[in-house]
């Protein structure tokens, strides 16, 4: 296998947990709301996914658990941001901060242990016989072939049918969707629900597939690479797969040009995947300076019904 | 068509229930004791959560309180851990005030204790004033500095500080990394990652005995500096103005990205100054974990004072408490991610108490 290949194999390894996130994020902000908790989700889906699959060794329970338990955290943060209208900001912080709080209390006892198993490989003999594709392709485990089923999927909803019509109503204009009979509270819900449930899940996978054991604060920043992403792909599901292999590339190219014996030192390497999130962002806010950038029109402003005029 | 009006035609809910919850805008200011009970409540959440891990709440408690003000040497080191908090804390109360999300104080902090180190390293010898007050100086620049590469994206290229913030604190983690496996090495440090020891001369003189330092006069003259600039000059009349309705401000001719650039320059140098005193007055090297997550918890205590000053010199003593006690459980076998797991539930609260509070609870007709 050539450098390339093996470059493309590590960045979707190392890009599927920032898709899944970026995905989260996505439902979350296309329904309006500010999701900036994804570090203490994606923690604390990792911790949950470690604690029940060494204990039970069941990894679909692991997988159903991690679920639940960030489903579980992003209804508090629908009940705070669309019921109470707090401040979303603060809230995702809370998250974050409470996320990683409690997932290094409870993972004190479950550190440095190894799972059971890595997420399971497809067997797709027949995809393994294609030259380089097959390469790619025929390593890839079941959360990947999810998430790549889950972009085609969210996709298609958001942009093809009357449930993402819906849903965009409600992020651009919540009013507008309450006069027209849409139940604007009842979808912010589903969404962020939703959203966070798949935050959780690439916690899960960055324990999966990319370091089989839990450590205090394993994401390391990509929750909120992941926050930057959905900026990044303009909120769209096609888009997200792009921006996040990209920054799985980088992620990934630092770890090899250490292998290849560079005189940089690692600390600066693994600099680049901040620096460039940085240095992207603000070339996309210069290049879309006079233009309309894809956020949602009501992101952050809380609904009202009693205010609606 | 006015609100009355829609409330007069009722929700599907409302015709079930014979209450109904009210949304009263008006009713912004939140009552002294919502602090409190946010706290109360935030602890009862995480015994909840401790007694789930086997142990008992009170006596983790007990044992939290009685590490942060149970003893002589606990308060003095609680007010150790408050003076980082206070001055990360008034920094980032003042891009708050004007809504400006700085979650990159850890950041900050860390270049700040990275430049006056470099003081150390390549200015030795000097006499003890002119150490400390080069350190200082350096530790702000540094700290303003890395506020304003977070201020700039924001202004000019419409990036979210918060994204910018935070990833510019991984790369001064990152950075301090470098250094302290690298270039500043202590050659006798018997291969453990630091700095040299600093000289009598490069630290920060200390009360007595204690470990407490004069970072705390730095703390409270900064308190007491800020507090007077925002009553009592125009500089703090803009600001307050912006804080409250920016719109306004904009047509009232006050150039708001110029007020932008200057807080997070002041937020970036307040942290800065409180790298400078932990490892001049505190840890006397620099070294990996030069802050306990001081960047973050200040968060929570800019927020819990409601951003006022002379609040936050009572909630950045009570978080020090908090930190100290988070230690003192873990000679009872429990890690110190207590304390931040509590922080996280009390910010909760907090944010869920200033809403609720805006609601009524009517009677159906």
């Amino acid at each position: 296998m050539d450098f390339t290949t093996q470059l493309l194999i590590a960045a979707i390894s190392a890009g599927t947990p920032l898709l899944l996130a970026t995905l989260g994020g996505i439902l979350n902000e296309r329904a309006g709301i500010i999701q900036l908790g994804a570090e203490g989700l994606m923690l604390m889906g990792a911790v949950t996914t470690c604690m029940v699959y060494i204990r039970s060794g069941n990894l679909l329970l692991a997988l159903l658990a991690a679920i639940a338990v960030t489903a579980v955290l992003g209804l508090v943060h629908a009940f705070l941001c669309v019921t109470l209208r707090a401040n979303q900001t603060m809230s995702g912080l809370a998250m974050t901060l409470f996320g990683s709080g409690l997932s290094a209390y409870l993972g004190k006892s479950i550190s440095g242990i190894p799972l059971p198993g890595t997420s399971p490989k497809l067997d797709l003999g027949w995809v393994k016989g294609i030259p380089v594709a097959g390469d790619i392709f025929g390593r890839m485990d079941g959360l990947t072939w999810f998430s790549l089923l889950l972009v085609l999927v969210l996709h298609l909803l958001i942009h093809r049918t009357s449930w993402g019509l819906h849903l965009r109503a409600v992020g651009d204009s919540p009013a507008t969707a309450d006069v027209m009979g849409i139940r604007v509270q009842l979808i912010r819900y589903s969404y962020i629900t939703a959203g966070t449930a798949l935050m959780g899940l690439a916690g899960a996978d960055m324990v999966l597939a990319y370091a089989p054991t839990w450590n205090e604060g394993l994401t390391a920043g990509r929750g909120w690479i992941a926050v930057g992403l959905v900026i990044f792909a303009r909120w769209n599901p096609l888009r997200a797969l792009f921006c996040a292999y990209f920054f799985g590339a980088l992620d990934s190219l630092g770890f090899r040009i250490q292998l290849l014996g560079s005189m940089i030192p690692p600390y600066f390497l693994k600099m680049i995947p901040y620096v460039v999130t940085i240095l992207v962002l603000m070339y996309l806010g210069y290049r879309n300076r006079n233009k309309p950038s894809g956020t949602p029109e009501s992101l952050g402003t809380p609904y009202i019904r009693e205010q609606r005029f | 068509m006015s609100s009355k009006l829609l409330n007069s035609v009722p929700a599907k809910s409302a015709r079930r229930l014979p209450i109904r919850l009210e949304y009263d805008a008006s009713r912004t200011r939140s009552p002294w004791w919502s602090p409190i009970l946010s706290i109360i409540l935030a602890l009862l959440l995480c015994a909840v959560f401790i007694a789930a891990n086997g142990m008992s709440p009170v006596t983790v408690y007990d044992k939290m309180f009685r590490g942060a003000f149970g003893t002589s040497y606990g308060i003095t080191e609680t007010m150790v851990k408050a003076i980082p908090l206070l001055l990360c804390g008034l920094g980032i109360a003042v891009a708050y005030r004007i809504s400006v999300w700085n979650i990159g104080a850890e950041g900050q902090l860390t270049v700040g204790a990275m430049a006056a180190t470099a003081v150390t390293i390549y200015f030795p010898g000097l006499s003890s004033f002119w150490s400390i007050a080069l350190m200082l100086v350096f530790g702000t620049a540094a700290g303003a500095l890395w506020g304003l590469m977070t201020a700039i994206p924001r202004t000019h290229f419409g990036v979210n500080e918060l994204i910018t913030s935070l990833m510019l604190n991984y790369v001064a983690l990152l950075a301090l990394d470098y250094v302290v496996f690298g270039p500043w090495k202590d050659p006798k440090g018997f291969n453990f990652p630091g700095s040299p020891m600093f000289t009598a001369a490069q630290s920060l003189p200390v009360l007595g005995t204690t470990r407490l330092h004069i970072g705390l006069i730095f703390g409270l003259v900064a308190v007491a500096i800020y507090y007077l600039m925002i009553r009592f000059t125009r500089w703090g009349y803009e600001l307050r103005l912006i804080g409250a309705n920016p719109t306004a401000a904009r047509y009232a001719g006050i150039h708001i990205k110029k007020h932008i650039i200057i807080v997070m320059l002041i937020s970036g140098g307040l942290a800065g100054i409180a790298g400078m005193a932990e490892v001049s007055g505190v840890t006397h090297k620099l070294m990996q974990g030069i802050s306990p997550g001081y960047g973050y918890t200040a968060i929570i205590v800019a927020w819990l004072a409601k951003l006022n000053p002379l609040g936050l010199i009572v909630t950045s003593v009570l978080f020090g408490g908090l930190i100290v006690g988070g230690y003192s459980v873990q000679t009872i076998g429990l890690p110190s991610s207590i304390s931040e797991m509590l922080q996280g539930a009390i910010l909760f609260f907090l944010i869920a108490g200033d809403m609720i509070h805006r609601f009524r609870i009517r009677r159906n007709a």
